[in-house]
C-alpha cells in the first residue's frame, strides 16, 4: 500500500503535533484514512483476505492511536472498522456457507479469543471451507497470522500456506468484501457527520417549558441539543460557564444568543452557587468509557459534583464515536494531557518568576494545565447517544454492539 | 485525499499570500533557512566532536525542534546550512528523514554546505550566491525552540512589505524580565535595550552589549528628533527569529563585512541607515520562542519544555526515534515505560528519565534530565543535572548542576561540582573531585582561539595544547588508553586526581565571569555580593564623587575613574608641551597634537586649556632659579612666548575661568611656588590677553560667597581687582 503511506504519516504526524483536535474531527479523519487505506490495499490470493485486510487497519490504527492516546476517538474508529470488516466477512461466509453450516457461526461468534480449541476441529472446519466454498472461512480469519508489517507479504505468504489456485468466484467474492466494507466504513462516516441529528431530536423530550438548563464550556453536541429545542419552540434558559482556561463558554453564549436563547454566562467558580436555581445540566463529553465514566473538558467533575448535591439531573449527550469500549485506569493522569501553561499564565509576565539563574536551580513557580476531568459513572445520571437515553450501567453492553471484544487492544498479532 | 492535501497546505500557504494575494491558483512556497551552527564557542569543549544543533535537549537534538516547528509553521522549503561537522548534520537528516521527503503537505528539507563560512553573515552570502532564495523567508538559528504561530508575524511582514518595499525584516521579540541583579536576561544573554516605535513597530535602535558597569545606554538625538514617540524597552528578549525578504541577502553581499546577525546587520541597517531600509519588530503573546545560546540557557529552555511551555514540543507528545515513548506523571515527572527503577531511589519533580536507563537503590534524582541507556549505580544524588546516553554513574557519585555527555564514566563516589561539563566519553576515577566549572573533555583545548567570533570547528588538533594534561593521566596526543591502566591509576589516586581528560582553562575574562553563563544557578554569595552592589549604588547615586566607596559601585567607579583621565591627561599635555619646547615643534602641530589627545580623552575644550596652562606654568618653573624673582622671570618669558598657544584655547569667557581655576588649583596644591607671585602673574597674563577682565571679575565675584581659605588669592590680587573695575568704570565714564 505505498499509495497510503503518506497519507498515513501525515495525519500521524497531525495527530502528533495536535493539528487536529476534538474528537469529531479526529474521528471523522481517522476514519476517512481508514476508508483509503481499505481501499487502497490489495487483496491477495488467499483465502483469509478478511484477516489480511484487518491487519492492515490494524497496523494503520496502531500508528495513529500510539500518535495521541488522548484523543480515544482514533481507537474508537479504528476498533469500529475492525468489527465492521469482521461483520461484513461473516456475512459473506454466512451467505457462501448457507446453511452449511449455521454451528460455525454461532460456535465462533462468543469465543473468538480461544486460542487453544481443539484442532482437529480447526482443521476440519478448514478443510470444509478449502473444498467445499472456496471462500475465505472463519476459521483462517482467526487463525493467528505469523507475520509481519508487510501486510502484502501476509497476505501472499497465507496465500500460499492454502495453497490453492485462485477462482472466479474468489476474486468476486473478495472484491464483494472490499467494496461492502468500504461501503460500511462510508456508513460510519455519515454516521459520524450526523451524529447530532438523533441525539438531539430526543431534546424536546428532556427539556421541558420554562427549565434552566447548565453547561460547561462548549461541545457542539450540546450545541445543537439546545438549537433543537429551541427550534421546538421550548423556551428556557441557559447558564454558560465560560470554561477556564480556553473561554469556550464565551463562544457558545454567543451562538446560543445568534439563536434567541435567553443566556446567562457564569464563570466555572461561580457553578455552585448557582447550581440550586438550575433544573439540568447537560453537558457535552470527551469520551465515555466502557464503566459510563466520563472523560470530559476540565471542571465537569466539579459541576457533576455540585449537581449531585443539590440533585440536579447530569446528563452527558456524546454521539456513538465516542463510546470508547476500554475501562479507565488511573484516568486523572493517564487519560488526561497537560498543556502549556501560556493558556493561564502571560509568560512575559511571571519571566522574572522562572529565573533559575537566581533561584535554587530547581523551579519555583509550577502551572499545571489538564485538559480533562474524570467524571465517576455514579455522578452521571443520563447518556444521551444517538441510540437513546442510557443509564451509566448499561454502557458496557452498548460498547458491545459496536466493537468485538478482542479488538481492545489494538495490535497487531505479530507483534503480540 | 487531493481534500486533504489542499487543506494541509493552507495554513502556510495562505498567511504567506496574506489576504488579497494576486495569483489565485498558488501562492508563493514560504521558505527557511536554517543556520546550523551558532558560529561561537560557547558550547565547547562539547562542540569539538558534535555540531551543537544535534545536541539533546530533554532527549531531542534541538535540529529536530527547530525542524519541527518549522514545518508545523507552514514552512514548505527549509534550507539547512551546515558548516562545522557538516556531516554530521546530513547524516542526521537523512537518518531522522527530514531529508528528501518531498511531498505534499510535508516541508522539504535540503542541506547547503559549505566549509569556508566563518560567521551568519558568510552563511548568508553563501546561500544569496547559490540562488536558492526567491521570496521572503524564515531565517532560523538551528538551535531555536519555539510554539509560535507564524501567521500573525508573516501577515504583517508582507502588509508592511506591500506599502513599504524598504521593511526588509520583521524581527520576532518576546517580552521578558531581564534580572535587575545581573542584567541579564533568564536565558543568560545580555539585557537588551531597544527602541520602538509603538505605532508602526518599527525597531530604532538596539543595543545587546548595553554598558552594564555604567548602566546607561546611548540614543542618537537623531533617533528622538525623527520619532515623536518611542518605546525605550529592557524587557524584550530578542527571539532570534527573523521574517527576511529576499534584500536581506543582497545587503549581506553588499557589505562584506557583516558578520553578526545582530552586531553587524540591525546595527548597521539601523545605525548607517543603508538606503532607508527599515527593520520591524512582532511581539510574541501567545507561544514561546527562545535560543539556547550558552549553557544557562541549555538549562533555562530544558526547564521551560519540562515545564510545558513549549507545548505540543515536549517530551510526551514528541519523541524523535519510535523508542518507547515516554509517559508524562505527577509533578512533571517523565518517564519511559522501560525505565528500571529501584523501589527505594526517589525522582523529584521536573526529571525526566529515558529508556532503558536503570536507577540503583536509594539514588535521588531531582530537576534533572537523564538520557537513554544509562545505567545509575546506588546512592547516586544527580541534582539539576542533565546527564545524555549511555552514561554510566557507579555508586555513591554526587552530580551537582553539570552537564554529563554521552558515555562518560564516573567511577564510585565521584564527586561532580556545580557548573563543570563533561565532554564525550571522559573518565572520572574513583572519589574523584571534579571542581566547580571545569570543563573536561578528551580532546586537548586548541591554543589558538583569538576572538569569540569564531568557529566552531577550528581544527582540533591545531597547535600543541598549553593547557596540561590533568593529573598525569595522558600525554599529549597519546591517544589510546587502556581502561586497566585508568583503574589502577583512577584506584591510586584520590582526592583532586583521577580525571581521564583535559582540564580545559577558560578564557581571559572567563573565570569571573564563568557563573553568568552556566548550567549552576548563581551561587548565593554571589547573589548577595551583586544585591549588595545594586542596594549601594542606589544610596550613592546623589553623592557620586565619593571616591572611598568600594570598587562595586559602579556611579562613584566611574567618577574615580574621570579624575584619574585627567591627570593622565595633562601629563600627557605636559610631555607633549615638553617635546614641542626641546624640539621646536611647530606651534600649529602642537595645536593638533593637543586637539588629537583631548579627542583620545573624550574631553572638554576648557580641560584642555587648564592643562596646557599647566603645562606653560610647569615649564617656567623648572627653567626657573629659586628665587621668585627668577621664577616671575621665566614665567613671563614663557607666558610671552606660548600667548598664542593659550590663546587658542581661551576663547570663550569659560576657559578662561578654567584657567584661572587651575591657576588657583596650582598654587594651593601642586606647585606651591607660585602662590606669592599670583597677583603678580595675574595683571601679566591680563596683559598677554591670555584672560580678558570679564573672566578676572567674575571670578572674583564667584570667589566673594567661597570659604575665607579659597579666598586667599582673591585677596591678594584685591588691588589688581579694584584696579580693573575702576578702569572699567572710567571706560564707562569716557563713553
Amino acid at each position: 500500500m505505498p499509495d497510503v503511506q503518506p497519507l498515513v504519516s501525515d495525519f500521524v504526524l497531525k495527530l502528533k503535533r495536535r493539528k487536529v483536535e476534538g474528537s469529531h474531527a479526529v474521528a471523522r479523519q481517522t476514519a476517512e484514512l481508514l476508508r483509503s487505506v481499505v481501499s487502497q490495499h490489495r487483496m491477495g490470493s488467499s483465502a483469509n483476505q478478511a484477516a489480511a485486510l484487518a491487519d492492515a487497519v490494524r497496523a494503520v490504527g496502531e500508528q495513529l492511536i500510539a500518535a495521541n492516546p488522548i484523543e480515544l476517538a482514533v481507537g474508537n474508529v479504528v476498533r469500529r472498522v475492525l468489527h465492521i470488516i469482521k461483520e461484513e466477512d461473516i456475512s459473506s461466509t454466512a451467505v457462501g456457507i448457507e446453511g452449511l453450516s449455521v454451528t460455525v457461526d454461532s460456535d465462533d461468534e462468543y469465543d473468538r479469543e480461544d486460542d487453544d480449541r481443539p484442532s482437529l476441529s480447526a482443521a476440519v472446519l478448514a478443510a470444509h471451507a478449502r473444498n467445499a466454498l472456496r471462500a475465505p472461512s472463519l476459521q483462517t480469519l482467526l487463525e493467528d497470522i505469523p507475520v509481519s508489517p508487510a501486510i502484502s507479504r501476509t497476505a501472499s505468504s497465507t496465500g500460499d500456506s492454502d495453497g490453492k489456485s485462485k477462482s472466479a468466484g474468489d476474486k468476486t467474492s473478495t472484491r464483494k468484501l472490499k467494496h461492502d466494507v468500504i461501503a460500511a466504513i462510508g456508513d460510519l462516516i455519515d454516521e459520524i457527520d450526523s451524529c447530532y441529528e438523533p441525539i438531539s431530536e430526543q431534546a424536546v423530550e428532556l427539556i421541558h417549558q420554562n427549565e434552566v438548563i447548565l453547561t460547561l464550556g462548549r461541545s457542539r453536541t450540546v450545541k445543537e441539543f439546545l438549537y433543537a429545542a429551541k427550534e421546538k419552540k421550548r423556551s428556557f434558559r441557559v447558564f454558560v460557564a465560560e470554561g477556564a482556561p480556553r473561554y469556550q463558554g464565551h463562544v457558545l453564549a454567543k451562538e446560543l444568543v445568534e439563536k434567541g436563547v435567553q443566556t446567562t454566562v457564569i464563570t466555572d467558580s461561580a457553578v455552585f452557587a448557582m447550581i440550586s436555581r438550575v433544573n439540568m445540566v447537560i453537558v457535552g463529553a470527551h469520551a465515555v468509557m466502557a464503566n459510563g465514566g466520563v472523560i470530559a473538558p476540565v471542571g465537569m467533575n466539579m459541576v457533576a459534583l455540585a449537581a449531585q448535591r443539590h440533585a440536579v439531573p447530569f446528563v452527558v449527550v456524546a454521539g456513538s464515536h465516542k463510546l470508547c469500549p476500554l475501562y479507565p485506569h488511573n484516568p486523572e493522569v493517564l487519560l488526561n494531557e497537560l498543556k502549556s501553561p501560556s493558556d493561564l499564565l502571560d509568560f512575559g509576565e511571571f519571566s522574572d518568576c522562572m529565573n533559575f539563574s537566581t533561584q535554587d536551580g530547581s523551579p519555583l513557580l509550577n502551572v499545571v494545565n489538564p485538559t480533562f476531568d474524570y467524571v465517576p459513572p455514579k455522578l452521571v445520571s443520563l447518556f444521551v447517544t444517538d441510540t437513546g437515553g442510557h443509564s451509566p450501567s448499561y454502557m458496557y453492553r452498548l460498547i458491545a454492539e459496536y466493537y468485538s471484544a478482542d479488538d481492545l487492544v489494538v495490535r497487531r498479532k505479530s507483534s503480540a | 485525499m487531493s481534500q486533504k492535501k489542499s487543506r494541509s497546505r493552507g495554513g502556510g500557504g495562505a498567511a504567506a499570500a496574506g489576504d488579497d494575494h494576486e495569483d489565485l491558483a498558488r501562492p508563493p512556497p514560504l521558505q527557511a533557512v536554517l543556520l546550523a551552527d551558532s558560529f561561537t564557542l560557547k558550547f565547547r569543549p562539547i562542540t569539538l566532536e558534535r555540531p551543537k544543533v544535534l545536541l539533546p535537549l530533554v532527549h531531542m537534538p534541538m535540529i529536530e525542534y527547530t525542524l519541527t516547528w518549522l514545518e508545523s509553521a507552514g514552512v514548505d522549503e527549509a534550507f539547512v546550512f551546515c558548516c562545522a561537522h557538516s556531516n554530521q548534520v546530513k547524516e542526521y537528516l537523512e537518518k531522522s528523514g527530514w531529508a528528501g521527503r518531498a511531498g505534499a503537505g510535508s516541508m522539504a528539507v535540503t542541506a547547503v554546505e559549505s566549509h569556508d563560512a566563518i560567521s551568519a553573515g558568510d552563511a548568508l552570502r553563501v546561500i544569496f550566491e547559490r540562488g536558492l532564495i526567491h521570496g521572503d523567508f524564515v531565517l532560523i538559528s538551528g538551535d531555536t525552540i519555539s510554539n509560535m504561530s507564524l501567521k500573525d508575524a508573516l501577515r504583517e511582514h508582507m502588509d508592511r512589505k506591500k506599502k513599504d518595499p524598504l521593511a526588509v525584516m520583521t524581527m520576532i521579540i518576546k517580552h521578558s524580565k531581564p534580572s535587575v541583579l545581573t542584567h541579564q536576561t533568564r536565558l543568560g544573554t545580555d539585557e537588551i535595550v531597544m527602541a520602538i516605535d509603538p505605532e508602526t513597530k518599527e525597531l530604532l535602535y538596539y543595543e545587546d552589549r548595553a554598558d552594564n558597569s555604567n548602566l546607561y545606554v546611548t540614543i542618537d538625538k537623531d533617533i528622538l528628533s525623527n520619532n515623536p514617540t518611542l518605546q525605550l524597552h529592557n524587557d524584550m528578549e530578542d527571539c532570534y527569529i527573523d521574517i527576511c525578504s529576499p534584500e536581506v541577502l543582497s545587503l549581506f553581499t553588499d557589505n562584506f563585512d557583516y558578520q553578526h546577525l545582530r552586531r553587524h546587520f540591525v546595527k548597521g541597517l539601523l545605525v548607517d541607515d543603508i538606503m532607508g531600509y527599515k527593520i520591524y519588530t512582532h511581539e510574541l503573546r501567545s507561544g514561546y520562542a527562545a535560543r539556547i545560546d550558552n549553557f544557562r540557557s541549555y538549562d533555562t529552555v530544558s526547564k521551560d519544555i519540562i515545564q510545558r511551555w513549549t507545548y505540543p514540543m515536549v517530551p510526551d507528545v514528541i519523541s524523535n526515534r519510535n523508542c518507547s515513548e515516554s509517559r508524562l506523571h505527577r509533578q512533571a515527572i517523565y518517564k519511559a515505560s522501560d525505565v528500571t527503577l529501584s523501589h527505594s531511589a526517589q525522582i523529584g519533580a521536573n526529571s525526566v528519565v529515558g529508556s532503558a536507563t536503570s536507577i540503583g537503590d536509594h539514588c535521588r534524582i531531582l530537576n534533572s534530565v537523564i538520557g537513554e541507556g544509562c545505567t545509575i549505580g546506588k546512592n547516586v544524588v544527580i541534582n539539576g543535572s542533565y546527564v545524555w546516553d549511555n552514561v554510566v554513574i557507579e555508586d555513591g557519585c554526587q552530580v551537582s548542576n553539570s552537564l554529563v555527555s554521552d558515555g562518560v564514566h564516573l567511577r564510585a563516589g565521584a564527586i561532580v561540582e556545580p557548573g563543570c561539563v563533561l565532554s564525550f566519553n571522559v573518565e572520572v576515577g574513583k572519589n574523584a573531585l571534579v571542581l566547580a566549572h571545569s570543563k573536561v573533555s578528551l580532546l586537548p583545548q586548541p591554543s589558538n582561539e583569538d576572538s569569540d567570533e569564531e568557529l566552531e570547528y577550528a581544527d582540533t588538533n591545531s597547535g600543541v595544547t598549553d593547557s596540561p594534561p590533568f593529573s598525569s593521566m595522558r600525554s599529549n596526543g597519546d591517544q589510546a588508553t587502556v581502561p586497566s591502566e585508568e583503574d589502577e591509576s583512577g584506584t591510586s589516586e584520590t582526592g583532586t586526581c583521577g580525571v581521564v581528560g583535559y582540564i580545559w582553562t577558560s578564557g581571559d575574562a572567563g573565570i569571573l565571569e564563568e557563573w553568568r553563563q552556566s548550567i549552576a544557578p548563581i551561587s548565593k554569595e554571589k547573589l548577595e555580593e551583586l544585591q549588595h552592589a545594586v542596594s549601594e549604588n542606589d544610596g550613592s547615586e546623589d553623592e557620586s564623587n565619593n571616591p572611598t566607596l568600594p570598587d562595586k559601585d559602579d556611579s562613584s567607579d566611574s567618577a574615580v575613574e574621570d579624575d584619574d583621565l585627567i591627570s593622565k591627561f595633562e601629563k600627557e599635555v605636559e610631555e607633549t608641551f615638553q617635546r614641542a619646547m626641546g624640539g621646536g615643534v611647530n606651534r600649529d602641530n602642537l595645536i593638533l597634537e593637543i586637539n588629537g589627545l583631548r579627542l583620545a580623552y573624550s574631553l572638554q575644550h576648557a580641560d584642555c586649556a587648564g592643562a596646557v596652562f599647566y603645562s606653560v606654568m610647569k615649564s617656567a618653573l623648572q627653567a626657573a632659579q629659586s628665587t621668585n624673582d627668577s621664577l616671575l622671570k621665566t614665567t613671563a618669558e614663557a607666558l610671552g612666548k606660548w600667548k598664542d598657544l593659550l590663546r587658542n584655547y581661551t576663547k570663550t569667557v569659560d576657559e578662561e575661568m578654567e584657567i584661572l581655576l587651575k591657576f588657583e588649583e596650582m598654587c594651593q596644591e601642586t606647585t606651591k611656588e607660585f602662590s606669592p607671585l599670583f597677583s603678580k602673574i595675574l595683571p601679566f597674563l591680563y596683559d598677554t590677553e591670555v584672560i580678558s577682565e570679564d573672566a578676572i571679575l567674575r571670578w572674583a565675584e564667584e570667589k566673594e560667597h567661597a570659604d575665607e581659605s579659597d579666598k586667599v588669592f582673591v585677596k591678594q590680587s584685591e588691588a589688581f581687582i579694584q584696579w580693573l573695575k575702576e578702569a572699567e568704570e572710567e571706560d564707562d565714564e569716557e563713553e
